[in-house]
């Protein structure tokens, strides 16, 4: 592996699902990549297909119904799909560690907190049952739950929907990860409880140095806390930028129509302001442009050819014909 | 969960006193007269009428029934009419062959039962599932005197491979064993049956929550994450159930006791009802519910263990 290669390269990869003799092209050619120690935001729609593909990198896509189709899943040099079971149950929570978006639902209700980290612990490092257990208190510390040797005795039940999360992050940290996938971490959680959260992880990051792969349907979310960010759009990727530059000079009018929707953009973006009609159903054989059915700038062309991924300036790639757009700065 | 058996203790309360009502009325309302069964067909009027004063069966019934409480109260539950021997004596004789006989059934059934429910979950829709989940719908259908009837003619008269009629000793002795092998087996397959199909549809439901995910997101095996993280979610309703089916067994057991001429309350109370023997057959009655009784606190100490939720409340 060479030295500047990213820790994780997700190539034109292809998840579908095989229901009633339909196939569901839930992702459908999705590239990106994660460098060591970096934030990479992931944002999109309810339905484009985000928990697909983070279900994907931990190879936990069900099969029945779900079929990888297509592309490969590079993680420090070796290609998931491609590995056995029992290597990728062993990068599974060591390696790579995941949290979701259901704090409430997401541990064991019949096991304490404590517990359930121990048990990661103990399948990965073969500690102690002692040693794992003050491991466990001294994670329940640094994602900073109050006085947690007493918590790691608490059932999930007794904890409110935060400090649920902060365990889950705990434990998705317990072996140290090189690569933390969060699927909406914070979109069942309080305003107020969102951002100590975000915070969290932005901390535990810069202590760990593991990189994040943050998965969301909030723009805002992205915006403060991931170094480049990619945008889907119904199994695809539309855009795909440094967040500064994203931020900016939004280049897809998918992007752009998300952005309107966000309070405090300062770009006028033309009639997008809401983004009319409603993400094509994922069996529907598309030749264009999937998002040509919502977009105001769509033509014949766009019906007919899907749009390639193509750099426009130094890390901003956009799937769109019509790109480089011009706008009028507000 | 001392507050858990407490609670359910003044629950019974009522329910124990309406077995009492219940087990008053059914012997005073009774057709055949308790004297008359006392004194013996043969015996003149005059010595029935004398008996009847003697038990005060001619006091009004409210007065019949506390004078009853009150011997009840002190553990005195009359005599037998037939052996003149205490209904205590007599039930606490055939209380440790049925508690033996649903012990032998039971630990072998809810086990299997689970298993086979589990095993069923995890190859859903396969060959396997279905043999499972056919065995069980049969064991569910088929009458209780119908398995005992079939396997005392096959495994008993026509392989000769076990007894089917009594018991032969304590459980821990080979006769005993022998002897109780058939009738447990009979109230066994009864059991499995719903047994089987709970845990199936609960580890099913189970494997489809969120914390399944994060186990498997965990690195565990999916052995681990079945037996650890499913099927012990799962045993929450499986031990409800069992709950539920506990009169079920109480049935059941009278049933096999009868058929297999094994010497339990089950037999007990039949053979005493059929018999007229009033005492004795309201003394079984009581045991039995108080058998169900003791079933159900049993399930709510196990369901309180086995849920944090319930625990804590
Ligand atoms: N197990 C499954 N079976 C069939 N379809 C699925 C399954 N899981 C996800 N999908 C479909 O894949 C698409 C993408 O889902 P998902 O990745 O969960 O979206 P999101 O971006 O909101 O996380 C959706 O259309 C969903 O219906
Ligand atoms: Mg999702």
């Amino acid at each position: 592996m060479a030295p500047d290669a990213p820790l994780l390269a997700v190539e034109d990869l292809k998840v579908h699902f095989a229901v009633e003799g339909r196939r569901y092209r839930a992702v459908d050619g999705v590239s990106f990549a994660v460098d060591r120690g970096r934030t990479l935001g992931v944002v999109g729609e309810s339905g484009c297909g985000k928990s697909v593909t983070s279900l994907a990198i931990m190879r936990l896509v069900s099969q029945p119904p779900g079929i990888y189709a297509g592309g490969r899943i590079v993680f420090g040099g070796t290609d998931l799909l491609a590995l056995p079971e029992g290597r990728m149950r062993a990068l599974r929570g060591g390696r790579i560690g995941m949290i979701f978006q259901e704090p409430m639902t997401s541990l064991n209700p019949v096991y304490t907190c404590g517990d359930q980290i121990v048990e990661s612990l103990r399948v990965h490092s073969g500690l102690s049952r002692r040693a794992a257990r003050a491991r466990a208190v001294e994670l329940l510390d640094l994602v900073r739950l109050p006085s947690p040797a007493k918590r790691a005795d608490d059932y999930p039940h007794q904890l409110s929907g935060g400090q649920r999360q902060r365990v889950m992050i705990a434990l998705a940290l317990a072996n140290s990860p090189d690569l933390l996938i969060a699927d909406e971490p914070t979109t069942a959680l309080d305003v107020t409880i969102q951002a100590q959260i975000l915070e969290l992880m932005k901390d535990l990051q810069e202590r760990t140095g593991t990189a994040i792969l943050l998965i969301t349907h909030d723009l805002g979310v992205v915006a403060e806390t991931c170094d480049e960010i990619v945008v889907m759009y119904a199994g695809t990727i539309v855009e795909r930028a440094p967040t500064q530059a994203l931020f900016a000079d939004p280049q897809h009018p998918y992007t752009i129509g998300l952005m309107a929707a966000v309070p405090r953009i300062d770009v006028e973006a033309e009639r997008l302001a809401t983004i009319e009609g409603s993400v094509p159903p994922p069996w529907a054989e598309l030749r264009g442009c999937r998002f040509a059915g919502r977009c105001p700038l769509a033509d014949e062309r766009c019906r007919r050819e899907p749009p390639p991924l193509r750099p426009l300036a130094t890390g901003h790639d956009v799937a769109c014909w019509y790109a480089p757009i011009e706008r009028r700065a507000a | 969960m001392i507050e858990t058996v407490a609670n359910r203790l003044l629950l019974s309360i009522p329910v124990l006193f309406g077995v009492l009502i219940l087990g008053f009325a059914l012997v005073t309302l009774a057709p055949g007269d308790p004297a008359r069964v006392m004194a013996g067909p043969a015996a003149p009027p005059e010595v029935v009428a004398q008996i009847r004063d003697r038990m005060g069966l001619d006091d009004p019934v409210v007065v019949q029934f506390l004078r009853y409480l009150g011997r009840v109260a002190e553990g005195d539950l009359g005599r037998s009419l037939i052996s003149n021997r205490t209904v205590t004596a007599e039930l606490g004789a055939a209380i440790v062959p049925t508690v033996e006989l649903m012990v032998a059934c039971l630990v072998w059934s809810i086990p299997l039962g689970i298993a086979m429910g589990t095993l069923a979950a995890v190859w859903r829709g396969s060959i396997v599932d279905r043999i499972i989940m056919t065995i069980s719908v049969a064991g569910v259908s088929l009458p209780i005197f119908f398995i005992c009837l079939v396997l005392i003619q096959v495994v008993g008269v026509q392989w000769r491979l076990l007894p089917f009629i009594g018991r032969g000793g304590p459980l821990w002795t080979v006769e005993g064993l022998r002897h109780i092998a058939l009738p447990a087996l009979s109230l066994g397959l009864i059991f499995i049956g719903p047994v089987a199909r709970m845990t199936r549809s609960s580890v099913l439901e189970v494997l489809r929550l969120d914390h399944v995910r994060t186990a498997r997101a965990k690195g565990l095996s999916e052995r681990r994450v079945i037996l650890r993280h499913g099927l012990r979610n799962a045993l929450i309703p499986v031990v409800t159930l069992i709950g539920l089916q506990a009169g079920y067994l109480l049935g059941g057991a009278v049933v096999t006791e009868t058929i297999f001429s094994y010497p339990g309350i089950g037999r007990l109370a039949v053979g005493a009802i059929l018999s007229s023997d009033f005492p004795l057959a309201q003394g079984a009655i009581l045991v039995l519910a108080l058998a169900f009784i003791l079933i159900n606190l049993i399930v709510d100490v196990l369901y309180a263990l086995l849920d944090p939720r319930v625990q804590r409340r």
